[in-house]
């Protein structure tokens, strides 16, 4: 049996500013139809991660190679294959539902651009504001929105960063079925943000936990919870997040005192 | 260069427009204002003063010419300031589009609304002022050149100095034109400036277009190796502004600004 290929490989990375290391030698590959997720506590380097990975930081150190092609030489051969959903980046306002998705069906040059996106207005349940302003929509349909801009592509890497924040849960269990779907289908690769461990559970095939900057720990989440005593992927989480809290060689030195 | 990417962010702006009057208006009003404005003071001028001296090529052409380089100059910084206030630049610099085709559909937006701009103001000028740069007739365009260099630089520049600094920096872009003007000789011949504001004159491209345009008016000899030297300059800094735009596109994406971007943030 030959060893498939890596979608995502990311390889010691490291970023600093100043003297804070906010990632810290991470390294991870994400396979062509895996879902891998990314979780810690608030400030533990995931957006940062993410970031890096999208091209719009760069990193002090490390290697991030998306199909194989390097991100740093290849920035826009990389990207191509490679799309994001962020609850923190929402879509121009002031354009229209199928304005923006055009502007970003262009910028990724997707051919049969008004059927794709005939398409995604249809899977995530658009149509009816195709030409409605970005702006005026619900947060849980920005949300769609941006899930749709991130598919224009039909990416090969996705990544998603707490990308049912503010969806009810129905429409968010839809939107999770989706992308598994689109997973298993297409043999995309997706990491993963979320502080909604049920969903985490739910979709991920492995996840990381990362803090200050470093994984702690990684496997399939339902194994690591029970390998770990503990009741819920919930627990396991806080009980990690304390322990790295409480981890001496995880803490900063205290900041010396002004003469 | 993918023209679907630079194509992408023109349509973006295109889209702007025709979903929003308030936009469009300003590309002319403001235009139709300065001409009406300094067209009358024009024939005020030629009624009472009996030099013989025709003031509508001299000043209402000048008023004409600078306007169409502030045009140009805000026609970029326009398109790059609606990605500052939607907070875009994440979305799209998360994307295989490169900083030079971005740079390029910003250009691209800004020469449309401008020659519509100063298609507009020469309609207005002829029609109610009967200036006609007619006269000039091809020997216009290397003027038309380098003021249209010059404001894509300046745009550019402007560009820049806003990622660099945050949105509330653009009440820095805005006064440029009114900044460079009493050294670009736009109302009077540079020699009657102090020695060393003629110093900053002979560095701005435009102190050559308005000094050849008024000879050129006045009958004489258009001064061409002047032009040239204006011509190369704004060459020049349309490079450097383009290096400037880029280099701080490397610092915003080495410190994480591109991700972050807003007034709160940038310091």
């Amino acid at each position: 049996m030959t060893a498939v290929a890596p979608i995502l490989s990311v390889q010691n990375l490291c970023k600093s500013f100043g003297a804070l290391k906010a990632v810290d030698g991470v390294g991870f590959d994400v396979a062509p139809g895996e879902i891998v997720g990314l979780l810690g506590p608030n400030g533990a380097g995931k957006t940062t991660t993410i970031n890096m990975i999208l091209g719009v930081l760069a990193p002090t150190s490390g290697r991030i190679e998306i199909e194989g092609v390097d991100l740093k030489t290849q920035r826009t051969r990389a990207l191509q294959s490679t799309n994001f959903a962020a609850v923190y980046a929402p879509l121009p306002g002031n354009l229209t539902v199928e304005q923006n998705l055009t502007v970003f069906g262009m910028i990724y040059s997707v051919k049969n651009l008004r059927a794709r996106i005939d398409e995604l207005l249809a899977d995530f349940d658009l149509a009816r504001f195709r030409r409605t302003k970005a702006g005026v929509l619900s947060s849980g349909e920005q949300t769609r929105l941006s899930l749709a801009k991130a598919m224009i592509n039909r990416p090969r890497l996705l990544l998603l960063d707490e990308p049912t924040a503010s969806i009810d849960p129905s429409t968010a269990r839809d939107i999770r079925a989706a992308i598994s779907a689109y997973v298993d289908a297409g043999h995309c690769g997706v990491l993963w943000t979320s502080h909604n461990m049920y969903e985490v559970e739910a979709v991920c095939d492995r996840v990381m936990f990362l803090s200050r900057g470093k994984v702690l720990l990684q496997g399939d989440p339902r194994q690591l919870t029970k390998d770990h005593g503990a009741a819920s992927l919930d627990d396991l989480f806080v009980q990690v997040a304390h322990e790295a809290l409480h981890d001496a060689s995880l803490v900063p030195p205290p900041p010396v005192a002004a003469p | 260069m993918s023209p679907s990417r630079i194509g992408a962010i023109v349509m973006r702006q295109l889209y702007l427009y025709r979903g929003s009057p308030q936009r469009i208006l300003p590309m002319f009003a403001w235009v139709a204002i300065d001409i009406l404005l300094w067209g009358f003071i024009t024939r005020y001028l030629n009624q009472v003063s009996h030099s013989g001296f025709n003031f509508v090529p001299a000043l209402l052409g000048a008023v004409l010419l600078w306007d169409f380089l502030t045009r140009i100059m805000q026609g970029v910084t326009m398109a790059f300031f609606e990605d500052v206030w939607s907070r875009n630049f994440l979305n799209f610099f998360a994307t295989p589009l490169r900083t030079s085709e971005y740079l390029s559909g910003l250009v691209l937006i800004g020469v449309t609304t401008s020659l519509l701009g100063l298609a507009a103001m020469l309609a207005l000028a002829w029609a109610a002022f009967g200036l006609s740069f007619l006269s000039l007739g091809a020997a216009l365009a290397p003027f038309l050149m380098v003021l249209f260099l010059t404001g894509i630089a300046l745009g550019i520049f402007g560009a820049g100095v806003v990622l660099r600094l945050g949105p509330a920096s653009e009440w820095l872009i805005w006064p440029i034109p009114t900044v460079l003007s009493p050294f670009a000789g736009v109302f009077y011949p540079i020699t009657v400036l102090p020695a060393w504001m003629q110093l900053v004159s002979k560095a701005l491209p435009p102190s050559y277009v308005f000094e050849g345009m008024r000879r050129g008016v006045a009958g004489k000899p258009i001064p061409w190796d002047q032009l040239a030297i204006g011509g190369v300059l704004s060459v020049a800094y349309l490079l450097l502004a383009c290096a400037f735009f880029a280099a701080i596109y490397r610092y915003a994406i080495r410190t994480g600004l591109i991700a972050r971007y807003s007034a709160e943030s940038v310091a």
